[in-house]
């Protein structure tokens, strides 16, 4: 195994971990400011590929398409939040977990009857095409450092959005007590508004960004909303911190445990045997990992409440 | 309004005279929709004890569900193959009857409902519902990957499993089976919730404090619930695979987990008779919407926002008129 396969892999944990960050981000902010868990977050992602594919098959424009992704993703999250989740900040988590989903069957099933059942795609641009060698000769795609690159925009941007900002105070304050702020003459139900087009808004850009590198289709949403709840849960639920250190830890687990587990069984099993069971164990290494850090810290390595 | 009481005979009464109608109007399919409608209500029965009495949102209950298909199927598959099973130094022979399996998915799905709950009862409220979830998809990757009994394929069985004295390929013999298995686990229930542990666990689910107070483990009582909670639903997933001779993955995955929360919710939550009303309500729209759209799922979801929006007693609620107990 050389080191080039090894910075390889680790190059793509961390893409894929930025990635899970951008759906991590909006669910931990909005579960953090609400207090609402949002199952249709998945939902939001989809939107954001589908409409990332519709613009750019009818411009050609990459640019265009994640501009389309951001804005179609967050008017949704708008709309949804004003029309449904709004009724359901006091509600029971059991009714927030069903209406959520009901939102996910209205979503998916909706997006087929537009869309069809076939996978869209959506290509990466010329201009991002391509490998690129980095110091020490490794030769790695372009458009997925560039993912990389987004990823760590953003997560910098929302620092800075929420700690050097006068939204970002509101949020913050919305987090501690909603009824002090909404006393101080903050609009309260627009700050939320506001959140939840943000997260979902993240959400729909990182459903185009990855849609570009996978299939557009419907379902896309969901396997990526569950790691984000993993990542969420080992990070501490409203942390955006702690989003972005269990993003980048579930990333990197999920990635090299896929590649090097097998690896490691082969050192004392036979090679079938050891392939099987190194990559039985890698498919669930995330979800062993979420348990050892809940037995160690039940609300998460950053989360202040349970 | 009709008292629940009426409600809890009557309802049991309809699901059973379905498929004696269908019988003699010679219809096996309505049979075999009411037998689904039964195994689901099973499973959705074996949830409500820990979502209804516990107030444990487990959106992770596919994993037992999925365990007893799997104990089913592995059973199964190596009685028709005539190999043996072997588990570490232990040698066992596979086995097509009913009551061996069925101790199996129960003892298995109890023993993961032990562990699983063990660590994600550490939590509550939205962290429990997020882990709940999280195992669901350990295991639904686990089976995609365990190519030993089919992966993502699953396994076939070609004979369904024989119950003793019966012919289980007769359609109403094997929904007789399933409804009684039900109404044994409706009684089990009814006995829980009137028993000194149901009403401590009602407690520990409305002020866990007090619970603790008067010296008893609100932790503990909870993870009795979850693990018989388990092992009821997996026994519905042994049944369940065996009216589909099939086991896949699919039967691990969140959305049925999903689906199994909706069916109590459609009924009424905490209602003894929540998860039968929901069941078949489930099973008729989903037959019923399933002819007339493709995308059936869109009203589904529309009438499920309806019922957590305007109805929140579910069925039974609107039927009794009073309000469920509050989760």
């Amino acid at each position: 195994m050389s080191l080039v396969l090894i910075a390889e892999q680790v190059l793509n944990g961390l893409q894929f971990g930025v990635m899970l960050f951008l759906m991590a981000a909006g669910l931990t902010l909005i579960f953090g400011v609400m207090g609402l868990i949002n199952l249709a977050h998945g939902s939001l992602y989809m939107v954001g590929a589908f409409a990332a594919a519709a613009v750019a098959g009818a411009t050609g424009s990459f640019l265009l398409a994640l501009v389309a992704a951001l804005a179609a993703a967050a008017l949704a999250g708008a709309i949804v939040e004003m029309v449904v989740i709004r009724r359901l900040y006091a509600a029971p988590h059991l009714d927030q977990v069903l209406a959520t989903f009901a939102l996910i069957l209205i979503f998916s099933e909706g997006t087929r009857w537009v869309f069809g059942s076939f996978p869209l795609y959506l290509d990466i641009p010329d201009w991002l095409s391509g490998p690129v060698t980095l110091p020490g000769g490794i030769a790695y795609p372009l458009y997925r450092l560039a993912l990389i690159g987004v990823g760590l925009a953003v997560a910098a941007g929302l620092w800075w959005l929420t700690a050097r900002t006068r939204l970002g105070i509101q949020i913050r304050a919305g987090e501690n007590d909603r009824e002090m702020v909404a006393a101080l003459g903050v609009d309260i139900s627009r700050l939320y508004t506001l959140v939840f087009a943000l997260g979902a808004g993240l959400a729909g850009l990182a459903g185009a960004l990855v849609g570009a590198i996978q299939s557009v289709q419907v379902g896309m949403g969901e396997p990526v909303l569950i790691l984000a709840f993993v990542v969420i849960v080992i990070g501490g639920i409203g942390s955006i911190k702690g989003a972005f250190i269990g993003a980048l830890l579930v990333g990197l687990t999920d990635t090299l445990g896929g590649i090097f587990l097998p690896e490691l069984f082969k050192l004392f099993m036979e090679p079938g045997a050891a392939t099987q069971t190194g990559s039985a164990l890698a498919s669930m290494a995330i979800y062993i990992l979420m348990s050892l850090v809940l037995v160690w810290r039940p609300s998460g390595l950053f989360g202040a409440r349970a | 309004m009709i008292g629940e009481r009426w409600i809890n005979l009557a309802v049991p009464l309809a699901l059973l005279a379905v498929p004696l109608y269908a019988l003699m109007a010679d219809e096996p399919f309505t049979i075999t929709l009411a037998t689904r409608a039964t195994i689901l209500a099973l499973a959705a029965v074996g949830l409500n004890i820990a979502l209804g009495i516990g107030g444990l949102v487990s959106l992770g209950h596919a994993v037992f569900f999925g365990l007893g298909g799997y104990a089913m199927g592995i059973l199964a598959f190596h009685a028709q193959n005539y190999s043996p099973l072997e588990i570490g130094p232990l040698t066992f022979a596979g086995t097509k009857s009913m009551p061996v399996i069925w101790l199996v998915a129960v003892i298995v799905s109890a023993m993961a409902a032990l562990l699983i709950g063990a660590l994600s009862l550490r939590t509550s409220g939205v962290y429990f519902i997020m882990i709940t979830l999280a195992f669901g998809q350990m295991f639904y990757y686990f089976a995609i990957s365990w190519s030993a009994y089919g992966g993502e394929d699953g396994l076939s069985i070609y004979v369904r499993n024989g119950f003793p004295g019966l012919n289980t390929l007769v359609p109403i013999q094997f929904f007789a089976v399933c409804f009684v298995v039900l109404c044994l686990a409706l009684a089990l229930n009814a006995m829980l919730r009137a028993s000194p542990f149901g009403l401590a666990l009602n407690a520990a689910r409305q002020v866990p404090q007090r619970v603790e107070t008067v010296g008893l483990n609100p932790m503990r009582l909870k993870l009795m619930a979850f693990v018989i909670s388990g092992a009821i639903t997996g026994l519905a997933g042994a049944l369940f695979a065996d009216l589909n001779r099939f086991v896949s993955p699919s039967m691990f995955s969140w959305q049925l987990s999903g689906e199994l929360i909706i069916l109590i919710v459609i009924g009424g939550v905490g209602r003894l008779m929540g998860p039968v009303v929901g069941a078949c309500l489930f099973v008729a729209l989903e037959h019923w919407l399933g002819g007339l759209t493709d995308f059936w799922h869109v009203w589904l979801g529309v009438v499920l926002l309806g019922i957590v929006l305007f109805a929140r007693g579910g069925v039974v609620g609107l039927l009794t008129g009073k309000a469920g107990p509050h989760v």
